[in-house]
């Protein structure tokens, strides 16, 4: 029994592993989505996060949690000044912008020496342990349950119905919205480290375009009425392309379908507010 | 730039012939590069002005326009006019289902003005996904000599043939579009519609229909620039439209969202930009270009060229 619990942790640990880092990024989206903002380049923030956290610890020696934070400072660093522009003005800017951005990171890894160029970085230490995934999660978790009650989370919800209206409220709009991006961009930062470092490699062809789509779609899946519905949503999909191998390079494609379908046929998703207010009456 | 500096910057190219030849040539390049981006982005912000949506699956659109003007040429033996009406007629379908399976349902209740974006990446993941599967991650061609390599001296430049098609098919198709939208009885309706749906509707203007055209016809001069991007740069592969979408942002965004003439200056603007710093600074900066001005724009003045702050409140 010992034995077979040990192989099974050997062959699935990746993907249980895959799942966390998943869900962090479902939850950074979220962040933005819940103020009514779309950002597609959480797939770049990873990629910056992981490429930093990775040159840290490999070349410099740095202590593994100095590198993880400073994996989100610099992507949130870099969403301050992407944001603060953008975010002056409602509706899609944001989308648009992060677009076009993802796509300079792209060629930017793919170009620079530091980032190895088109190789990447092999040969990152073996530094996240199962434990690191569960603690940032709680603590994510945490937060996300916190805010809520908070001050931050009503004002979000509020720009999230109608921006305008919030605004003569006298919520700072702006303000509001370039925080949620640029902490969605830290914890991308920070799920982009944690994941370098147990898959002991980062390649510039992970974080384009293709990949900030699955992000989205692990939260529209999951639902972006309440922070649960990311960590669902996620948690599917991850475990979905183990389900459909056989689909091949058509998994994509699969992925297009979903994000349409759960678009026009069940707008809240997976999870939505209903979900626990009906467990409330019943109880 | 500034003019002064434009000036003086060729000013100093005077002294030496030779670099004013490369300037005017760069300056022949850029008009035929610059003319499909505005092609492209005229589509695209038809839609957005229009619809109001922001559909990011116009370079998918862009990319089967290719892949239709391909195959018209390589297992029809069609030629280049046929070939280019192919594409058209391939990539505006294709617009006018995306329109029909995509954005109408979501048209017929409130929604969240996400969601029609979302609803075209869905359709944009989904058509290229299934190109790859079709058609692999490798490159097409165009069969050797398809458009003949011929070239006329104009002065100390030299245009090719395929050059002057490109610049006469697209200049050609901005002003048949400008013409339909502002002397025909259907570019009035799609402007009323523009202008405000709900009294477009109560006045007896199809809206539906309106929309329908206007993804067709979007779609259309998006399958068009794709082939004629196909034939300039002579490669067609599944993930051509990503980095047009890249270009058609910074485009709309640069000319004003919605606005034609923004799209067919912001088109030339980025054509010029993208030569001129391949030429001048160096080639990586090629694709970050699209970008710097995309930002540049948001910093300094939003709402584009041509954008009328203010207009659209929500």
């Amino acid at each position: 029994m010992g034995e077979f619990l040990a192989s099974t942790w050997y062959t699935y640990n990746t993907l249980l592993y895959t799942i966390f880092v998943n869900g962090m990024l479902a939850l950074s989206i979220y962040l933005t989505l819940a103020c009514g903002q779309l950002s597609l380049g959480n797939a770049a923030f990873m990629g910056m996060g992981a490429y930093t956290a990775a040159i840290l610890t490999m070349k410099a020696g740095a202590p593994f949690g100095i590198a993880l934070i400073a994996g989100g400072a610099l992507p949130a660093l870099v969403a301050l000044i992407i944001g603060i522009p953008t975010l002056r003005l409602s509706g899609v800017y944001l989308a648009m912008a992060t677009l076009g951005f993802g796509e300079v990171v792209r060629v930017a890894f793919l170009n620079m020496s530091i980032t190895g160029g088109s190789l990447g970085l092999n040969g990152v230490p073996a530094k996240t342990e199962f434990w690191h995934l569960l603690l940032v999660m709680g603590i994510l978790i945490y937060f996300f349950v916190k805010l809520k009650s908070s001050r931050f989370g009503r004002a979000l919800e509020a720009i999230n119905e109608d921006e305008t209206a919030a605004s003569v409220m006298g919520i700072r709009t702006t303000l509001f919205k370039v925080w949620a991006f640029a902490a969605g961009a830290f914890i991308a930062g920070v799920a982009g480290g944690l994941n370098a470092h147990f898959t002991f490699f980062v390649s510039p062809r992970e974080y384009g375009f293709e990949f900030a789509v699955d992000i989205l779609t692990f939260a529209i899946l999951g639902g972006t009425q309440t922070f649960w519905g990311p960590i669902v949503g996620s948690t599917i999909l991850t475990l979905l392309p183990e389900l459909l191998r056989f689909m091949g390079p058509y998994r994509l494609a699969l992925n297009g379908l979903i994000l349409l379908f759960v678009v026009i046929y069940l707008p809240n998703g997976i999870v939505s507010r209903d979900t626990f207010k009906k467990k409330a009456d019943r109880g | 730039m500034e003019p002064e500096t434009a000036f003086s910057a060729i000013g100093e190219d005077l002294i030496c012939i030779g670099r004013v030849t490369v300037f005017l040539q760069q300056f022949a390049n850029a008009l035929a590069l610059g003319s499909v981006y505005a092609l492209f982005a005229i589509g695209f912000t038809l839609i957005f002005g229009v619809l109001e949506i922001i559909t990011l699956a116009h370079g998918t659109i862009f990319m089967v326009g290719a892949f239709a003007g391909l195959l018209a040429v390589t297992k029809l033996h069609l030629g280049l006019g046929p070939a280019i009406l192919t594409a058209m007629l391939a990539a505006g379908t294709l617009g006018w289902v995306i329109d029909l399976v995509a954005v109408r349902p979501l048209r017929k209740r409130s929604f969240h003005h996400l969601a029609p974006m979302i609803a075209t990446i869905g359709c944009a993941t989904f058509i290229t996904s299934i190109a790859q599967g079709l058609f692999g991650a490798e490159a097409y061609r165009f069969p050797f000599d398809f458009v003949p390599a011929t070239s006329y001296t104009l002065g100390p430049v030299q245009l090719t043939l395929l050059q002057l098609i490109i610049i006469a098919i697209s200049f050609a198709f901005m002003v048949i579009i400008i013409v339909l939208l502002h002397k025909t009885k259907w570019g009035k309706a799609v402007r009323a519609v523009a202008e405000n749906r709900r009294t477009a509707a109560l006045l007896g203007i199809p809206v539906d229909r309106v929309y329908q055209i206007t993804s067709f016809t979007a779609g259309a001069l998006g399958g068009a620039a794709g082939i004629l991007t196909g034939i300039n740069f002579n490669t067609i592969h599944a993930f051509m439209g990503g980095p047009m979408l890249h270009r058609g942002i910074a485009v709309v965004i640069l000319g004003g969202m919605g606005d034609i003439r923004g799209a067919l200056l912001g088109g030339l603007i980025l054509g010029f930009s993208e030569i001129m710093s391949v030429a001048y600074i160096s080639s990586d900066f090629r694709d970050a270009v699209s970008f710097g001005l995309l930002f540049l724009i948001l910093l300094l003045k939003p709402a584009g060229i041509f954008g009328r702050t203010g207009e659209r409140k929500v």
